[in-house]
């Protein structure tokens, strides 16, 4: 095993935790949209209960995704080496996953402007693949951080630096444990996706949902158990710290824990409740993701001269302290309205508050 | 084709692609604003209607923009690595600032404005869409920012191989910035009033047609007509300000963009704006042109305007230096690193001198639209409905939004052969570890599905535009739990 010798500042270690709170917001609240359009054409029997798993999410999806788009731009401008490098190295796995944004985010605002069957199915189908492939993705990419991919030095911009680049392929991502991490994600957002639509619907779906996301959780564990293993049995990478390797530890089974009650807590009937712990569980596993890259950010940095790491990837103090500034201002005020947002749609759908058709006269409340 | 070349034609065409959806996006959504607040003031069913019914159509432009926008965020690491390696302390930053602050706001209001009819007072369902709309504009703020930081690095220092943020306010107080934002949202501006506009008046003549139309019908249209109009109007007159002052910063720090613009090979005093040319523009053998003497001049705000060939002497001599013979520190520190690389500063000529007159043909073309159409309704007149009236009021939203696209293509392609100017050559900036083909790859998905959502999306338009007014039927907010929601998708 290769030393990488590492001490980041204070601002390096706040900006990769900063990062990973982006993603958690990320991965728990657009989780739970992903499910529910996953599940569209197997759950609604017909449009209007379509309509009201769509509905479910309308108001809130667009503003989920932003997390996504605030992670990354937070890399880029908090770890621009790393954004470029990894950007680069995932480019066909990220070309994948900006597919699927693009299709889900036109079906949703689509599907009921036209009034066919055939419309609405084929864009109930964008929404659902659409919405499968960026955890699928993901969960291959998280699995490949935990592996450590591999690096190579090379010459840059006429030989002015040297850059640690990516030295594997498209192919090389899907390993075994790469695949593990794929299923997990998508089963994972399925259950989350389930509790979440049963949580806001009402009568008939509402049970039908949790019937359904009871099957869900227990399917998942299987992948999850395996997971969180090969997560944290792996051989340490260049640099990685046992004390982390223990909170890792900690994460996992805390996950596996949370996630368990979930699907207790879903048997009993109480999709509140549940819902909070698959929150809390994938929060967890996001913390135990990150545990894991520091330092080398998901990166095998063995026998590399310019390493890429938490510090040489990191943007300079100035930037840093802006953005530092800028985000604690800022995460605050989203997550309050964001919030309020949540309460203003609060109450459950069912068939029976679907208008006939969605583009009925308008009506005017206040 | 070699990676750079076609990753260059990637990021231009999903670019244009995406920016068909900004300016009405940015525009539409404040002047949607403005007639929601006519309502909540006025009470008056006519403002509800034109909300409703302009609102809709801004919808179904605004899911194109979110989409395609996300596709651009993710380019610069996707294809362009070793540019945000590079620049990534600098230009990180209001792209990161641009989600936190702008999208959120637009994302998280929109959906509050879009479902929250019968869920909010009348008053905060106002600041819903106000809001958005402020989010857009924040929007653009950062990303013309960081636009007009790869035509002028102010700010920055180079250090650990790469451009080092010094001063965010220099960033931010960049001369481009300050003249390019003002322009690029005015411009904004006269699309959404030619789009207002233009299906108003379609809708005018459609009414002209029939024996008894609805007078409210009619009124209502005639306001929007007036309302779209004055706005392109006003707007098309400011732009001339804007891109005056535009053009003379341009001059200054990019003098080889306007001598490409003009084609102007040989430095010239009190130098004549060309406005049209016949044959090559390759210095050589001109065979007819229209010029007019001194206009080139007062444009760029200089009596003596360099020409291309000086400029490249002068590249060749001593390096990039703006008009006055200046450098920002950024361009001098890495000066000694571009001797390697052998680059010539000379941008594509044809392209850069027609699509900067194609902008400029297209924006007085709008105006004159627009002042033709007040004219024509003027006092209760109805236009006369026919092929020359429709392919008018088609033209008001197109002319100025292709404007938008040749404004830009200008701008970026004037750049060229930079990423940022002076510094970084754009052929040096393109990820080492992406192959030609994985691009082309990309390439040919992003067409079929571009080209695809392209017809679904007109089509809608076509359909809701068609649709004409919906009805206004104010009903109560809603108590009972059982009761159908007033807006659901």
């Amino acid at each position: 095993m290769t030393l990488l010798d590492v001490t980041p500042t204070a601002l390096q270690v706040l900006w990769l935790i900063l990062v990973a709170v982006l993603w958690i917001g990320y991965l728990v609240l657009e989780g739970f949209d992903y499910g529910v359009a996953m599940l569209l054409p197997f759950v609604g029997k017909n449009d209007k209960e379509r309509r009201v798993l769509v509905n479910t999410i309308g108001p809130v999806w667009d503003g989920n995704e932003v997390w996504l788009l605030t992670a990354g731009g937070a890399m880029f401008a908090a770890f621009s080496g790393w954004y470029a490098t990894l950007f680069s190295a995932l480019y066909l796995p990220l070309f994948l996953i900006l597919l699927g944004l693009i299709l889900r985010g036109v079906a949703f605002e689509y599907r009921g402007k036209r009034p066919e069957w055939s419309w609405r199915n084929r864009w109930d189908w964008a929404a659902a693949i659409g919405s499968l492939l960026p955890p699928l993705v993901f969960g291959v990419g998280f699995a490949n951080f935990l592996i450590g991919m591999p690096l190579k030095n090379e010459a840059i911009l006429g030989g002015s630096a040297t850059a640690p680049l990516f030295a594997g392929s498209f192919l090389g991502l899907f390993s075994w444990f790469g695949l593990v991490g794929g299923i997990t994600f998508v089963l994972v957002f399925l259950t989350h996706g389930a509790i979440y639509a049963a949580l806001k619907t009402k009568g008939e779906i509402s049970a039908r949902l949790k019937k359904l996301a009871l099957k869900l959780g227990l399917i998942s564990a299987v992948p999850g158990i395996v997971f969180v293993l090969g997560a944290n049995l792996r051989k340490m990478l260049p640099g990685q710290l046992d004390s982390l390797r223990l909170v890792a530890w900690i994460a996992g089974i805390l996950l596996l824990v949370l996630f368990v009650a979930a699907i207790f807590f879903i048997w009993k009937g109480r999709e509140g409740i549940a819902f909070i712990l698959t929150s809390l569980s994938i929060a967890a596993c996001a913390v135990m993701i990150f545990a894991h890259l520091y330092p080398g950010l998901g990166f095998d940095n063995t026998g590399l001269k310019v390493a890429l790491d938490i510090t040489t990837a990191a943007s300079s103090p100035t930037t840093l302290t802006l953005m530092t500034v800028a985000a604690g201002i800022l995460v605050p005020i989203v997550l309050l309205y964001q919030i309020w947002a949540y309460t203003v749609f609060r109450r459950r759908l069912g068939v029976e508050n679907i208008p006939d058709d969605a583009e009925t006269p308008v009506v005017v409340g206040g | 084709m070699g990676s750079d070349t076609i990753a260059r034609w990637q990021f231009g065409i999903t670019t244009v692609y995406h920016y068909f959806f900004v300016p009405v996006t940015i525009a539409l959504s404040l002047l949607v604003a403005v007639l929601q607040t006519q309502w909540y003031r006025t009470g008056s069913d006519r403002y509800l209607r034109l909300t409703k019914f302009y609102g809709k159509l801004f919808l179904i432009n605004f899911a194109m923009g979110v989409v395609t926008g996300i596709v651009q965020e993710f380019q610069f690491g996707m294809n362009w690595s070793e540019y945000s390696r590079f620049v990534g302390d600098i230009f990180g930053a209001p792209l990161a600032l641009e989600a936190l602050i702008a999208f959120f706001l637009e994302s998280t209001f929109l959906g509050l404005w879009i479902f929250g009819w019968d869920k909010l007072s009348r008053g905060k369902h106002l600041a819903m869409i106000w809001l958005a709309s402020v989010g857009t504009l924040i929007s653009s703020v950062f990303i013309i920012a960081a636009n007009s930081w790869m035509q002028n690095p102010v700010g920055a220092t180079y250090n650990n191989g790469r451009a080092e943020l010094v001063d965010f306010g220099a960033v931010l107080t960049n001369p481009i910035f300050l003249t390019q934002w003002p322009h690029t949202v005015i411009a904004a501006f006269i699309v959404a009033g030619g789009f207002i506009a233009g299906v108003a008046g379609w809708h005018l003549a459609t009414l002209a047609k029939q024996e008894n139309p609805k007078e409210e019908d009619v009124a209502t249209f005639r306001t929007a007509t007036k309302f779209g109009a004055i706005t392109l109007i006003v707007a098309s007159l400011l732009i001339i300000v804007s891109g005056d002052l535009l053009g003379k910063q341009m001059t200054q720090v990019q003098p080889m963009k306007m001598a490409a613009a003009e084609a102007l090979y040989t430095t010239e005093t009190n130098a004549a704006f060309s406005i049209f040319t016949v044959g090559s523009l390759d210095g050589s053998k001109e065979v007819f042109s229209i010029k007019v003497p001194g206009v080139l001049s007062i444009l760029a705000g200089q009596s003596t305007v360099k020409g291309i060939n000086d400029i490249k002497a002068d590249y060749a001599k001593t390096g990039y230096a703006q008009a006055d013979g200046s450098t920002n520190a950024l361009q001098k520190e890495f000066a000694s690193k571009l001797k390697s690389m052998n680059v010539d500063p000379t941008p594509n000529i044809v392209v850069s001198y027609w699509t900067f007159r194609i902008m400029m043909g297209l924006g007085f073309l709008t105006l004159i639209l627009g002042a033709w159409l007040l004219w024509v309704t003027k006092k209760g007149a109805l236009p006369k409905p026919g092929k020359l009236w429709t392919a008018m009021m088609f033209g008001l939203p197109l002319a100025p939004l292709f404007a938008n696209s040749f404004g830009w293509i200008f701008t970026e392609m004037g750049r060229q052969p930079w990423i940022v100017a002076g510094v970084i050559p754009t052929s040096y900036a393109v990820s080492p570890t992406v192959s030609a083909g994985e691009i082309w790859f990309t390439m040919i998905v992003y067409t079929l599905v571009y080209g695809a959502l392209a017809v679904v999306e007109v089509g809608l338009m076509f359909r809701y535009i068609k649709k004409g007014l919906p009805d206004a039927a104010p009903v109560e907010k809603i108590v009972d739990e059982d009761a159908p929601l007033s807006f659901a998708y």
